[in-house]
C-alpha cells in the first residue's frame, strides 16, 4: 500500500482520476470544487493530458461528451447550480450510452443557494437529473480515501454499462484533509468499438446519436437501455453496514452524514441501544437488498440527511414501508451535530418500542 | 469516362431538404473538400440540431449528434481527444448565432483547430419558420408575423463581422451558393477551411448564405433572388479575416 499523505478531498479524487487513466478534464470555477479544477490544471500539461477550463458548465459536458465519444476517459467537476447547467449535456450522454465521470460536490440549494456543504441534489443525481427515462450511476463517497477510490471504481463502471457514472460528494467532502493512500490503478480492459475514431475507410461510420424520430424506435432504446439497468441493480449494489448484526434500529445515511451518525451510533451503543447502521455507497442503484434485510431484523429506520427529506423515499421503498422510517435532517449547508442524530435515534427507540 | 460523380465522402442516403433548400449543394461542397483532401477516413463530424439535424445520415464519416448550439464544444472535446482528427460542425443560424452563440465564440477565442459549417438561411427551419438570429429588419416569420421590428427584437448577428474581432479567429469568410459563380467561390472557401485545419493552423469558420424557400414562402426560383436582393446586401460576401495569410505574408 503506497505511504499516506494529507490531501484535500477534491485535490484526492483529481490525481484518483489521473491515476485511474483520465487525461481529459474540462471544467468550469464554482466553490466548493474549484480544486479540482486547479489541481488538474497544474498536473494535465506535465503528463500530456488536457485540461480546459470551458467558458460554462455546459460547454465543459459538452466538451466531455466530444472526448468520451472519442473513446477517452474524460470528467468534469462542478457543484450543484453548475450541475443543474450540464444536466442537459448529462441526458444526451445517458441518450448516447457514453461513459464518463461527473463529480458533484454539493452545496446548498436550491438557486444560487450557498457554498456550504448539501446533499440536497439526492433527488437530481437518482432520478436521472435530466430530461427523459434514464439513470446515472451514483457514488457517494464518506472519506478522503473514498473520494480518491470511487473514481476509478466510476469509470470502471462507466466504461463497463456504458452509462455516465456521477461520484456525489459535498462540501465537507471537496474540503477536509485526510490521510489517503493513492495508488495506481488498473484500468479494467474495456474494449470501445463504437467510438469515434475515423474510419479509415475500412468500416461503416460509428455514429453517436439520441434522436429517433420513430417512437418505436425509441421506445426499443429505452427499453434495452433499462435492461442494462436491471443488470447494474443486480450486480452493483454497494454500501457498507456497521454493527448491523445484532441491530433493533437501523441508521442509513451516506458521505458526511454517515461520518456524523456513526459517531451517534457509537453513543447510542454505548447507551445499550442496539442501533447499527448502513451506509449506502451507491445511491443508484440504490443498496435495496441489504435494506431489505435489515427491514426483516429491525423495528424501525431512521435516514439521516443534509436536506429536507429526499433518500428517505428510496428507504421506504427499499423496505416496502414494512417498518417505520424517520428522519433526521439539517439543510441550506447545516450539518447535524451528532447530539441531534443520538437524539433521534433514541425518539426512534421509543416511539419503536 | 465519368466526369460528374457523387463525393465518397456522401452517403447513399436520400436527402430529406425541401425541394429548392440549399443545404444539399453545401453537403456536396463539404464533401468534395473531404475527398480532394483525402481526409474521410480521418474525419469526425459533429451534428447540430435544426434542419441539418441527419447530416450524420449523409456524411460518410464517423459523427455525432450535438444538442441544440453546443457543437463547437463537442468538437472542442473530439479534437482535444486526439488532434490528428479532422473536425468538423455543421450548424444553421439558430444553432450557431443564437442558442450556440457562446460555444461558437469561444471556440473562436480559443483557436480551436476545428472547420465550422456555417448555413445562414435567416430562419428556424426545423421548426416551422420562426425568427432567427439572423432574420432581417422586417422579415416575416412565424413568431415575426408583423416582420422583425428592430425596435422590440433588434438586429440581427453578423457572425463573421463578430468573430473576425477576436484574436484566436483564424478563418473567417461569407460565401454563397445561389449561383454558379458563388458555389465555386464557396466550394474554394470551404476546402480551404479544412486543409487549414489539416496543416494545424487554427479556427476556421465559413458562413454559407443559404435559403429556405419552404419557410420564406417562395418558389426555389424565387428564393433565390429573395437570397440576391436581401440577403446579400445585408450580409456581404468576402473574407473577413485571414490571420493565416497574413502571418505567411509577415
Amino acid at each position: 500500500m503506497a505511504d499516506k499523505i494529507l490531501m484535500k478531498g477534491n485535490e484526492a479524487l483529481a490525481e484518483a482520476a489521473i491515476m485511474a487513466g483520465c487525461r481529459h478534464y474540462f471544467g468550469y470555477p464554482i466553490t466548493p470544487q474549484t480544486e479540482v479544477a486547479a489541481y488538474m490544471a497544474k498536473r494535465m500539461p506535465k503528463i500530456g493530458g488536457v485540461f480546459l477550463q470551458a467558458e460554462s458548465e455546459i460547454a465543459a459536458i459538452n466538451m466531455v461528451i466530444g472526448a468520451a465519444a472519442a473513446g477517452k476517459r474524460a470528467m468534469t467537476s462542478s457543484s450543484s447550480p453548475g450541475i443543474s447547467l450540464k444536466s442537459e449535456g448529462i441526458s444526451y450522454m445517458a441518450g448516447c450510452d457514453l461513459p464518463a465521470l461527473i463529480v458533484n460536490v454539493q452545496r446548498g440549494g436550491p438557486g444560487l443557494g450557498g457554498i456550504q456543504p448539501s446533499q440536497s441534489d439526492y433527488f437530481q443525481a437518482t432520478c436521472g437529473g435530466g430530461h427523459g427515462d434514464f439513470h446515472l450511476l451514483v457514488l457517494a463517497p464518506s472519506s478522503v480515501q473514498e473520494m480518491a477510490d470511487l473514481v476509478a471504481k466510476g469509470f470502471d463502471l462507466a466504461e463497463k454499462y456504458r452509462m455516465p457514472c456521477m461520484l456525489l460528494a459535498d462540501g465537507t467532502m471537496g474540503q477536509m484533509m485526510e490521510p489517503v493512500s493513492l495508488e495506481e490503478t488498473k484500468q479494467e480492459a474495456c474494449e470501445k468499438p463504437w467510438a469515434l475514431t475515423g474510419t479509415k475507410g475500412e468500416r461503416k461510420p460509428n455514429i453517436i446519436n439520441s434522436l429517433a424520430l420513430q417512437p418505436q424506435e425509441l421506445e426499443q432504446w429505452n427499453e434495452d437501455r433499462f435492461k442494462r439497468y436491471e443488470i447494474v441493480k443486480e450486480n452493483e449494489q454497494m454500501a457498507e453496514s456497521y454493527l448491523m448484526d445484532d441491530a433493533e434500529y437501523c441508521v442509513v445515511a451516506f458521505g458526511i452524514a454517515a461520518r456524523v451518525s456513526q459517531n451517534a451510533v457509537d453513543a447510542a451503543r454505548a447507551k445499550g441501544i442496539k442501533v447499527g447502521m448502513i451506509r449506502p455507497i451507491t445511491l443508484w442503484p440504490f443498496p435495496e437488498k441489504v435494506l431489505k434485510e435489515a427491514a426483516d431484523k429491525c423495528k424501525a429506520f431512521l435516514s439521516v440527511e443534509l436536506n429536507m427529506g429526499q433518500m428517505i423515499k428510496d428507504v421506504k421503498l427499499a423496505i416496502d414501508c414494512k417498518k417505520p422510517v424517520d428522519l433526521c435532517y439539517r439543510t441550506g449547508g447545516m450539518i447535524p451535530s451528532p447530539e441531534e442524530v443520538l437524539a433521534a435515534i433514541e425518539k426512534m427507540q421509543k416511539e419503536g418500542k | 469516362m465519368i466526369v460528374f460523380d457523387k463525393p465518397k465522402a456522401l452517403t447513399d442516403a436520400p436527402l430529406h431538404y425541401c425541394p429548392g433548400c440549399t443545404h444539399g449543394i453545401i453537403h456536396r461542397l463539404v464533401a468534395e473538400a473531404i475527398d480532394n483532401l483525402n481526409i474521410g477516413g480521418e474525419t469526425i463530424g459533429v451534428a447540430s440540431v435544426g434542419c441539418s439535424v441527419f447530416t450524420y445520415n449523409y456524411f460518410n464519416v464517423d459523427m455525432v449528434q450535438a444538442a441544440h448550439g453546443r457543437a463547437p464544444a463537442v468538437a472542442t472535446g473530439v479534437k482535444r481527444a486526439d488532434p490528428s482528427k479532422i473536425v468538423f460542425t455543421y450548424q444553421g443560424d439558430g444553432d450557431l448565432a443564437s442558442i450556440g452563440m457562446a460555444e461558437t465564440v469561444h471556440a473562436a477565442a480559443r483557436g480551436e483547430n476545428i472547420t465550422i459549417i456555417f448555413v445562414n438561411n435567416a430562419i428556424y427551419g426545423m421548426t416551422g419558420g420562426q425568427m432567427a438570429p439572423t432574420s432581417l429588419p422586417g422579415q416575416v416569420t412565424q413568431t415575426s408575423p408583423y416582420g422583425r421590428d428592430t425596435n422590440t427584437v433588434g438586429f440581427p448577428v453578423k457572425v463573421c463581422e463578430l468573430l473576425s474581432t477576436l484574436d484566436g479567429a483564424g478563418y473567417i469568410e461569407r460565401v454563397a451558393v445561389n449561383n454558379v459563380k458563388n458555389v465555386r467561390n464557396a466550394k474554394k472557401a470551404i476546402e480551404k477551411a479544412f486543409r487549414n485545419q489539416v496543416e494545424g493552423k487554427g479556427f476556421s469558420l465559413i458562413e454559407v448564405v443559404s435559403t429556405c424557400p419552404t419557410n420564406w414562402g417562395k418558389t426555389p426560383q424565387g428564393a433565390l433572388e429573395w437570397l440576391e436582393e436581401n440577403m446579400l446586401p445585408y450580409y456581404p460576401l468576402g473574407v473577413y479575416k485571414d490571420k493565416f495569410a497574413e502571418e505567411a505574408a509577415k
